[in-house]
């Protein structure tokens, strides 16, 4: 499915110090129900965010609105648990473009990359720092340069460096899956399979 | 050079290497279910491509089923329409479908081995992190996203980076009442949730060898819930024995074939990994989860560690005990229990069962207690009732449900409510994950049945030496 190219995204920050923020929080499973990918933003974080009755739960994060912004900052180990893409999807439809944490889960990571969303895996002190900035100022603005790999501090300009495979990071630019590469290597993979141990 | 069994399997499996980027690795064995495939087709659709090889993906219905009443249609019109995409999707591109009905629907990961689609040696994926349950023989398994169901879908490989390699190996006798789901939240409780994140685990060491395809089914099953893709345990005799004459496996010629090749499927003597932890096995004592993560697990006679003898900070911690109810210094002895699940692709076979029954056996279901009791598929169902195992369960006051994931995820009606404490056999204690709101401790089989003759959290090898 065809994404947003990524380049430079400059944006205030949602932050969610919690650690651990496992996918079933992140969109639970009896919401998993559509059978196409839309409106998954409504229920991100649904029983963080919403009460039993419907009614915003008024100390959550996404119900404060001093806090806004492309970005969501999450606690180390952000995304872990089952491999639901519907996590992702809901980071992304909600208007997220980029999550920023110390530590990420494998399969959300991939997930992410796969969609459109730039997972940013920062050192647990520059998360700190962001965490801190935006507690003191919401207005807090964060810099994320796929091109460069750099993600820098407006306010201080403190600045760090991210990993990203060249290859996922040529995708991201461009908009482009993987789909379209497998695609493009079919006879080298039907060859492959023609000649498999078993 | 010297390779470790991962290694073998997943070189064999690569495609093409990209530089600086992933490996387009093939992939053998392909299980879909109804929760994770319909916008992957969808894709398909739009791009207009076709199922390269529709041989290679089996689908079944799990996730989202009834577990009473399957031959009635499915009252939830959501699920009703899942299942019917999973249907009409399966038809349109030939792929074999066991729906809700089928005698081979159940689980994927429990009816994936029993009609021998789980191979050693082989790539088996599935848009499911537990995936990693096929792993026990040997073959390299792990869950993918959406996109990734759609990248195999149209050309049988995805895009992998190479995972590290780290080897678990545990020796020694376990002792009374220990069984394979203890010694896996024993891994996850001291590596943590993350612990084993972008590795790919091998356990070895004789408590595994001495394992069933069954507990090694568990074992591997849980490598996610400390972060890794998979975990894979070397096939020997016990695999073998397992694998054979079964439906999807190789017969004759090939088979020889195969048996040949599944013998140079171990870790070479001198292979290296990237990290290797050792336990000692006697050490292992049954174990139950006290907060919202797996690795919050702890040996069934401790107390609740305090905040700095915890993983995370403290703040998350708080919030974790806060939700569970608990407090830091509580036994869990003693603790309330409202719900009992037995079932899942963690622990719904037919050894699960066994376990389950030989503590009930002669004792009655607490009446605080609502049990469910759900396996894992059909063949299993149908164990429990040929073993005589039924008519234990039945005498000691227990119903046994139809099979599907059921509580373990509650997308079905098997919901535990708002507040309630249940102990339940699956593989995740996250916030709301059996119900919004439900407070689950993740232990054994054996566990959850002192739980449901006793009404509360209580230790089995006080019951079981009641038995001897």
């Amino acid at each position: 499915m065809a994404y947003d190219k990524f380049n430079i995204l400059t944006s205030t920050a949602v932050p969610l110090p919690i650690e651990n923020i496992d996918t079933d929080q992140i969109i639970p499973a009896r919401f998993l129900k559509a059978t196409e990918r839309v409106g998954f933003g409504d229920n991100l974080f649904r029983d963080w965010r919403y009460n039993p009755d419907n009614t915003p739960k008024k100390d959550f994060v996404l119900n404060n609105a001093i806090y806004s912004g492309k970005i969501l900052v999450g606690g180390k180990n952000f995304g872990s648990g089952s491999s639901r893409e519907h996590a992702a999807w809901a980071i992304y439809d909600y208007g997220f473009r980029c999550v920023v944490s110390s530590f990420f889960a494998d399969i959300f990571r991939n997930n992410c990359l796969n969609i459109g969303v730039l997972p940013v895996q920062v050192s647990q002190k520059f998360a700190e720092k962001v965490f801190a900035s935006i507690h003191a100022d919401p207005k807090t603005e964060l810099e994320v340069d796929l091109p460069a790999q750099t993600i820098t501090l407006l306010s201080t300009g403190e600045k760090e460096t991210f990993e990203i495979s060249p290859y996922k990071k040529d995708n991201m630019i461009n908009g482009f899956d993987d789909i379209d590469y497998l695609q493009s290597i079919k006879p080298e993979i039907e060859e492959f399979a023609a000649n498999l141990p078993l | 050079m010297s390779k470790t069994l991962f290694d073998k399997v997943w070189d064999a499996h690569v495609v093409r290497k990209i530089e600086g980027g992933p490996d387009v690795l093939f992939i053998d064995r392909h299980l879909i279910h109804e929760v994770t495939s319909p916008v992957a087709f969808l894709g398909l659709k739009s791009r207009g491509i076709k199922v390269l090889y529709p041989n290679r993906t089996f689908a079944t219905a799990d996730h989202n089923t009834p577990t009473i009443n399957q031959h009635l249609p499915v009252a939830d019109p959501l699920s009703a329409n899942q299942l019917k995409a999973l249907e009409s999707n399966s038809n349109e591109y030939g792929i074999s479908y066991w729906g809700l009905g089928h005698q081979k629907n159940g689980i994927v990961h429990v009816v994936g081995p029993e009609y021998g689609i789980t191979q050693p040696g082989a790539t088996i994926v599935c848009g499911d992190s537990h995936t990693s349950t096929h792993g026990a023989f040997g073959a390299i398994a792990f869950g993918i996203g959406t996109s990734e169901v759609e990248m195999v879908l149209a050309t049988q490989c995805i895009m992998q980076p190479k995972p590290k390699k780290m080897r678990i190996n545990i020796n020694g006798k376990l002792g009374v009442g220990v069984t394979p789901k203890d010694v896996a939240l024993f891994i996850i409780s001291q590596l943590t949730t993350s612990g084993a994140t972008g590795y790919f685990v091998e356990y070895a060491g004789d408590v595994f060898e001495n394992m069933s395809m069954e507990g090694r089914m568990t074992v591997c099953n849980l490598s996610i819930e400390m972060g890794a893709r998979g975990g894979m345990i070397a096939p020997d005799e016990t695999t073998i024995n397992y694998v054979k004459g079964r439906e999807f496996t190789p017969k004759g010629d090939a088979w020889d074939k195969a048996l040949a090749y599944y013998k140079t499927l171990k870790t070479d003597a001198d292979a290296v990994f990237d990290k290797e932890l050792t336990f000692d096995g006697s050490s292992i004592e049954p174990m139950i989860t006290y907060g919202t993560n797996p690795g919050m697990g702890m040996g069934i006679s401790h107390d609740i560690p305090d905040a700095a003898h915890a993983e995370g900070g403290a703040a998350t911690y708080a919030k974790s005990l806060g939700y569970m109810g608990f407090h830091e210094g509580d036994a869990m002895i003693g603790k309330p229990v409202d719900f009992v699940f037995v079932g899942s692709c963690t622990n719904g076979r037919i050894e699960d069962f066994r376990a389950f029954t030989s503590l009930v056996k002669g004792k009655h279901k607490a009446d605080n207690v609502t049990a469910w009791l759900v396996p894992g598929s059909h063949i299993v169902e149908a164990q429990i009732k040929e073993e005589g195992l039924l008519d234990i369960l039945t005498e000691a006051g227990f119903e046994l449900r139809q099979p599907g994931c059921s509580a373990c995820l509650a997308m079905n009606d098997d919901k535990v409510p708002a507040g309630k404490y249940a102990v339940s056999t699956s593989n995740r204690n996250f916030e709301g994950r059996q119900g919004p709101g439900s407070r689950t401790m993740l232990a054994s089989p054996l566990v959850a049945a002192a739980a449901a003759v006793t009404g509360k959290v209580t230790d089995p090898r006080t019951l079981i030496e009641e038995l001897v």
